[in-house]
């Protein structure tokens, strides 16, 4: 039962039930993935038998070797109740892919990425509700703002230009692919997010479209800052230029500990806020402990104090972990965006505003 | 009554190359360290905002932008503030953006090139997401009055509105501070017009903002802080009541308005305000009680010299080394000169001349003259940019006593005595164009014709270099150079081999220069009447020279080689040879500096700067320690730096194999199962005829033969990551006395690394002597067990066997270590060998070798016999250009 609908017609309706109620994203990808135990042979498929490199742990990969997976993932979030679908490309870059000596597959990567949840989003969609494809852009496997040689401070693994380049290609495959948003997600360095924001720009500019795009960050730890030391409040003053559609947090921290940040940055910020935590810290196994009930119970004061017009979940989350997180919404009212003064808002790692 | 700063932003000026010279100089010596101290500093001070500009003329501005916003970066103390990019040039900006996470503001665009750049740039701005300044300055020039100041706000307000929709909030205007009481009646109402165009565009334009450089309006008072820091207060207090909200300041430095002395703040209002005719002069009469109040230091050393008229200070600063009062004493003497040319062929060559004759009858020594003449270059840096606009104006071009190429040829990377050659050249008054390392023979006589030189002088160190500089006699034979003399210097040169091999490609005059002291007095003849004599001269003596080589070579009978072979070393194999503690390669990354300074071998470091003699004794001693002594010192000061602000990082790599004896190769197995080979090292053989019972050596004959397991080490180690760069931070400060003084001591680091990195290994990693227990003079004097001798010494002279050592260690990839084509080692400060383990293994020299050997060694390396000729040219026993007889059997 699939619908007909155009990019702007499903966006209308997206943001008209955006006003009604809080939009539900979907669960964690790269953990759902684990499950399957996949061997080095799933990930290489017939087409890369004789690819020179270890392959085994390339999730993006799968959407070209094992295309059934993924679009089971999509599917099982779709029927949990998620809006939101995220596409599986967040390493799809040229930049994470040399991992893996898979550099010139990444446009590919991210079409392909882009097809598949946008398939598994017809399959499920109806004019009341809408199900729109998220295209995901990861922070890449380098930074712009820290060095990785500690005897040399100035040193940096990539350049902004490379970033924006790699950001370039990874935007043109999404969108090529159909996607309705874009996201720059789990930002570690804010430097590394505006190369990405600066290359959708460009590359919206060059195609003459607009394409809503939403922007999540990750605070590392309890002391409240990214891991390039940026307070919630310097971050949506470096981010807040691109008029984003939603300004976020989401993963390293469970939904406990976010909380403090969440509130923070819903004061703040003059867009929408999202928010998907982990399921809890990682455990001394690498897994995640908080159960979809705990989720659930932590995040519906959230729906009802209104903070967040988007929730979903990180790491860890499952697809009955979303269907408690959905439920948790439907406790509250989405968030009105705050009326904010007008002055000159700046920030280093910690914002300053200039009183007008 | 309120706070006037309370809502306004306080924008750091201090790091800005522009505004500050101490600034501008740390980043020159890119000494970053002491930049972010000063970032930090103004930060707390209360900055909200930090400014940074890179933008001088001996600065890469890109690359200073780049590398000092990373640093602050990392520095959470700094990076918490937003930061201001700075900058005239477009490329500097966009560079700053690259690097800052958080939300800056660029300072600034204008529409000075039109309104489509001016466009253009604000929208990447915006891309970049930036606030941004706007200077008040269009295509007709910079606003002066209230009405243009406004206009052209306004007009660029509406531009970015309208065509960008940039938030208003995120523009900042600069409507241009210029200095007032200039004695130009013209500026008197610079002041005013700021004030009042502020408070319209504050009025007008909703939401925008104003700043503006507040220490340009006191630029008449330069050294008089007192009377400019309440010149600075006056005007913020009028201009931020005025609406100026933002403004670039010394935010250690804000004086208070109302803790000015009442009479120096009327007379200050008088002058911002424009209130009166007289109030310039007014403000004079008062500046003079106020001046050196804020910042007087007290006098420790006997400073009555500085009471000596300019031209004896001069000569004061040039014979002692002084740089402090340099360019002040420097400008003092421009103003009573003439022509700026005259203060340089006055004073300054009389100082010079007193150091000239100083350092020619022995009273000074070099590293004094190279102090001297860091004083003499920062006098004529300041002189220059005089010089250029009188040269401007006259259109007159000047001539100098000579000028005098340098360069160290293609293939090498040594340079400290060709430095200290141009120093000592530039204190008598030549001028010199240095060309670096590295230079190619192309490169080296176009620029010959470009500057119009008198003499070239080529330097190298490393032996592949004799045959580059014998090309560039060549080429200057085949270009047509007539008979401009071609020097010739450097450790590998010889008197000899500049007649044999240099001279005899050119018809100019070719000579060879022994040493620094000697340079002067060569150049100084080849450039006046005695000319002729002293090429005449030098051509008999070299035509004895090579007379004289050519009947030396005959005399030296040689053992063939198969003979030699028989009278191979037999070394004694019966006790099993340790085994190193691992097998293949391991690192040091980052090695600890100060482990290394106990083991420097100092009696060379002196040797450098031709004072020669024995350390620690060399610093009493009666003629040189004088010169010795504070050397020394400004050594060890420089070395606690280098090491406490790691300068230099040393990097180092060792490797262990299996290995045997094969003929006179070492076969370096891949495993201990000793069939398949790793790689091999060719040894040659000694070829002169020995007494009875003495061996000709080959360093194969150390290694155990086939059958007995042995093992070999090699080592690549290097104190020279981040020389270069400081070495020419160091020349571009017009310091060549720190930069030779630093490439000396990186020389010793990486030299103590191969002594430490040796000791290890023996204690060690090898572990043949885990008891060893030497002192510093016996690890220098060699007494230990085994050795490491180096490709391009004595016991191994071909330096291609290099390729060999750096391709088993992977010193490229692991350290960072090059080769160039003529196997110098990059960095300049490496060192590089095998470490050999047997009791009786020795350091000897291999000799002058024969035709057999080089053809039999040519073939086992796969080497062409004339490639092989070529890189063993210093020892061959023959003359490779004269053919072998042939012998006929009948």
């Amino acid at each position: 039962m699939t619908t007909h609908m155009t990019r702007q017609d499903r966006l209308a309706r997206i943001e008209a039930l955006a006003e009604q109620r809080i939009l539900i994203l979907d669960g964690a990808m790269g953990t759902m993935i684990q499950t399957f135990k996949l061997e080095e042979d799933d990930y290489r498929g017939t087409r890369f038998a004789d690819h020179g490199h270890p392959l085994k742990g390339n999730n993006d990969l799968l959407v070209l070797t094992r295309p059934d997976i993924i679009y089971g993932i999509h599917e099982a979030f779709l029927q949990a109740g998620a809006d939101l679908i995220s596409t599986n490309s967040f390493n799809a870059t040229t930049i994470s892919q040399a991992d893996y000596a898979m550099e010139p597959l990444a446009y590919e990567l991210n079409l392909e990425a882009a097809k598949l949840a946008r398939k598994a989003c017809l399959a499920y969609e109806t004019p009341e509700a809408p199900k729109a494809v998220v295209g995901s852009i990861g922070p890449t496997n380098k930074t712009l703002s820290l060095s990785p040689d500690v005897n040399d401070p100035s040193f940096r693994a990539a350049s902004f230009d490379e970033m924006v380049t790699a950001y370039q290609e990874q935007t043109r495959g999404l969108l090529d692919g159909g996607v309705d948003f874009l996201m720059v997600e789990t930002i570690f360095d804010t430097l590394v997010a505006k190369a990405a924001l600066y290359a959708i720009a460009e590359v919206l500019e060059e195609r003459g479209e607009t394409v809503p795009v939403m922007i999540s960050g990750t605070i590392t730890d309890r002391s409240g800052r990214t891991l390039s030391g940026q307070t919630v409040e310097a971050f949506w003053n470096a981010v807040r230029h691109v008029n984003p559609w939603s300004i976020g947090l989401n993963c390293a921290l469970g939904p406990n500990e976010m909380r403090p940040f969440l509130a923070e940055l819903s004061r703040v910020a003059t867009c929408r806020v999202s928010v998907y935590p982990n399921a809890g810290l990682p455990n001394a196994f690498g897994g995640y402990d908080e159960t979809p009930d705990d989720m659930c119970h932590t995040m519906t004061p959230w729906a009802e104090e209104g903070l967040v017009n988007v929730m979903g979940g990180c790491c860890g989350t499952t697809p009955d972990h979303i269907r408690h997180i959905a439920h948790a919404a439907s406790h509250g009212k989405p968030r009105v965006a705050p009326v904010v003064e007008t002055a000159l808002r700046l920030s280093g790692l910690e914002p300053f505003t200039a009183a007008a | 009554m309120t706070n006037p700063f309370s809502n306004f932003v306080i924008v750091g000026e201090r790091t800005n190359v522009t505004g500050s010279a101490k600034f501008r100089k740390l980043i020159e010596n890119d000494d970053y360290t002491a930049a972010l101290a000063i970032a930090l500093q103004q930060v707390e001070s209360g900055a909200n905002v930090l400014d940074i500009n890179m933008d001088a003329a001996l600065i890469d501005g890109v690359k200073a932008m780049t590398t000092f916003l990373n640093l602050i970066s990392v520095e959470p103390d700094i990076a918490r503030v937003p930061l201001m990019i700075d900058s005239s040039k477009w490329e500097i900006i966009e560079a700053g953006l690259k690097c800052t996470q958080g939300k800056p503001i660029v300072n600034s665009i204008s529409m000075k090139e039109g309104e489509a750049q001016f466009l253009a740039q604000a929208k990447k701005i915006r891309r970049y997401g930036a606030a941004t300044v706007v200077m008040a300055f269009d295509e007709l020039g910079q606003a002066d009055t209230v009405d243009r100041k406004v206009d052209i706000c306004t007009r660029a307000y509406n531009l970015l509105r309208d065509k960008l929709d940039f938030p208003p909030e995120d523009i900042i205007f600069d409507p241009n501070i210029f200095a007032v009481a200039t004695g130009i009646e013209e500026h008197n109402d610079y002041g005013v017009a700021f004030i009042e165009a502020t408070r319209i565009i504050r009025e007008t334009l909703p939401h925008a903002h104003v700043s503006g450089g507040v220490s340009n309006v006191s630029f008449s008072f330069r050294g008089n802080e007192p009377v400019r820091e309440a010149m600075h207060a006056v005007f913020l207090y009028h201009a931020i009541k005025a609406g100026m909200n933002m403004g670039i300041v010394n935010a250690g430095q804000l004086a208070v308005y109302d803790s000015i002395d009442p009479e120096l703040r009327e007379r200050c209002e008088d002058v911002i305000l424009n209130r009166r005719a007289d109030a310039t002069e007014r403000l004079l009469e008062t500046a003079e009680q106020h001046r050196g109040k804020g910042t007087e230091k007290a006098a420790t050393k006997d400073m009555s010299w500085r009471q000596a008229p300019v031209r004896d200070r001069l000569a004061h600063s040039l014979v002692h080394g002084i740089t402090e009062f340099i360019v002040e004493d420097t400008e003092a003497a421009r103003l009573e000169a003439d022509r700026p040319l005259h203060v340089i062929e006055g004073p300054l060559m009389d100082g010079m001349n007193i150091v000239g004759d100083l350092f020619g009858s022995g009273k000074m020594f070099l590293p004094q003259v190279v102090k001297s003449a860091r004083v003499m270059k920062q006098a004529v840096a300041h002189l220059l940019p005089f010089m250029e606009e009188e040269k401007q104006r006259l259109g007159t071009q000047d001539q100098a006593d000579g000028k005098v190429l340098m360069a160290t040829v293609k293939g090498d990377v040594h340079d400290i005595g060709k430095n200290i050659v141009g120093v000592v050249l530039q204190c008598n008054g030549f001028d010199v164009v240095d060309l670096g390392v590295m230079v190619s023979c192309e490169k080296i006589l176009e620029a010959a014709r470009e500057h119009k030189v008198d003499i070239i002088g080529l330097s190298g160190l490393i032996t592949p270099s004799l045959d580059e500089m014998a090309w560039v006699a060549s080429e200057m034979q085949r270009q047509g150079f007539g008979d401009m003399p071609l020097l010739i210097g450097g450790a590998t040169t010889s008197r000899t081999h500049t007649a044999v091999k240099i001279a005899p490609n050119y018809q100019g005059p070719v000579l060879y220069v022994t040493d620094a002291s000697r340079a002067v007095p060569v150049v100084q003849r080849l450039l006046g009447e005695e000319k002729g004599d002293l090429i005449a001269e030098n051509r008999a003596d070299q035509e004895r020279a090579r007379q004289a080589h050519l009947a030396g070579q005959d005399k030296r009978p040689r053992a063939t080689l198969a003979a030699a072979r028989a009278n191979a070393a037999k070394l004694d194999f019966t006790t099993p040879p340790p085994k190193p503690s691992f097998i293949g390669t391991r690192v040091f990354d980052d090695y600890p500096l100060e482990d290394l300074v106990p083991v420097i071998d100092w009696t060379p470091f002196f040797a450098t700067w031709e004072l020669h003699g024995k350390f620690p004794a060399i610093l009493e001693d009666e003629i040189v320690g004088e010169a010795a002594r504070p050397l020394y010192a400004d050594a060890r000061a420089m070395l606690e730096k280098m090491v406490a602000e790691k300068w230099v990082t040393a990097k180092g790599v060792i490797g262990f194999w299996p290995a045997n004896r094969v003929g006179d190769d070492i076969a370096i197995w891949e495993d201990e199962g000793r069939s398949h080979r790793a790689g091999t090292f060719h040894t040659l053989r000694q070829q002169m005829i020995k007494s009875e019972g003495s061996p000709n050596l080959a360093l194969a004959d150390f290694v155990a033969p086939e059958g007995t397991p042995d093992w070999i080490g090699g080592f690549a180690v290097t104190a020279g990551h981040g020389e270069r760069e400081r070495t020419m931070a160091f020349k571009a400060a017009n310091d060549d006395y720190s930069a030779i003084l630093f490439q000396a001591l990186c020389d010793r680091l990486a030299e103590a690394f191969a002594e430490r990195m040796h000791e290890l290994v023996r204690k060690t990693h090898w572990g043949f002597a885990p008891d060893e227990q030497l002192a510093v003079d016996d690890l220098i004097g060699e007494k230990y067990r085994g050795i490491r001798p180096a490709p391009g010494y004595p016991a191994q002279p071909d330096h291609t066997e290099k390729r060999e050592l750096f391709r088993l260690l992977d010193a490229e990839a692991k350290v960072g270590m090059q080769l160039t084509e003529s196997l110098a080692m990059l960095p300049g400060s490496s060192v590089s060998g095998l470490y050999f383990s047997h009791q009786q293994a020795e350091y000897f020299g291999v000799g002058r070798i024969d035709r057999d050997q080089v053809s039999e060694y040519a073939l086992r390396k796969g080497m062409d016999m004339r490639e092989a000729e070529r890189w063993l040219a210093p020892i061959l026993a023959y003359d490779p250009t004269v053919a072998a007889k042939v012998v006929v059997e009948a």
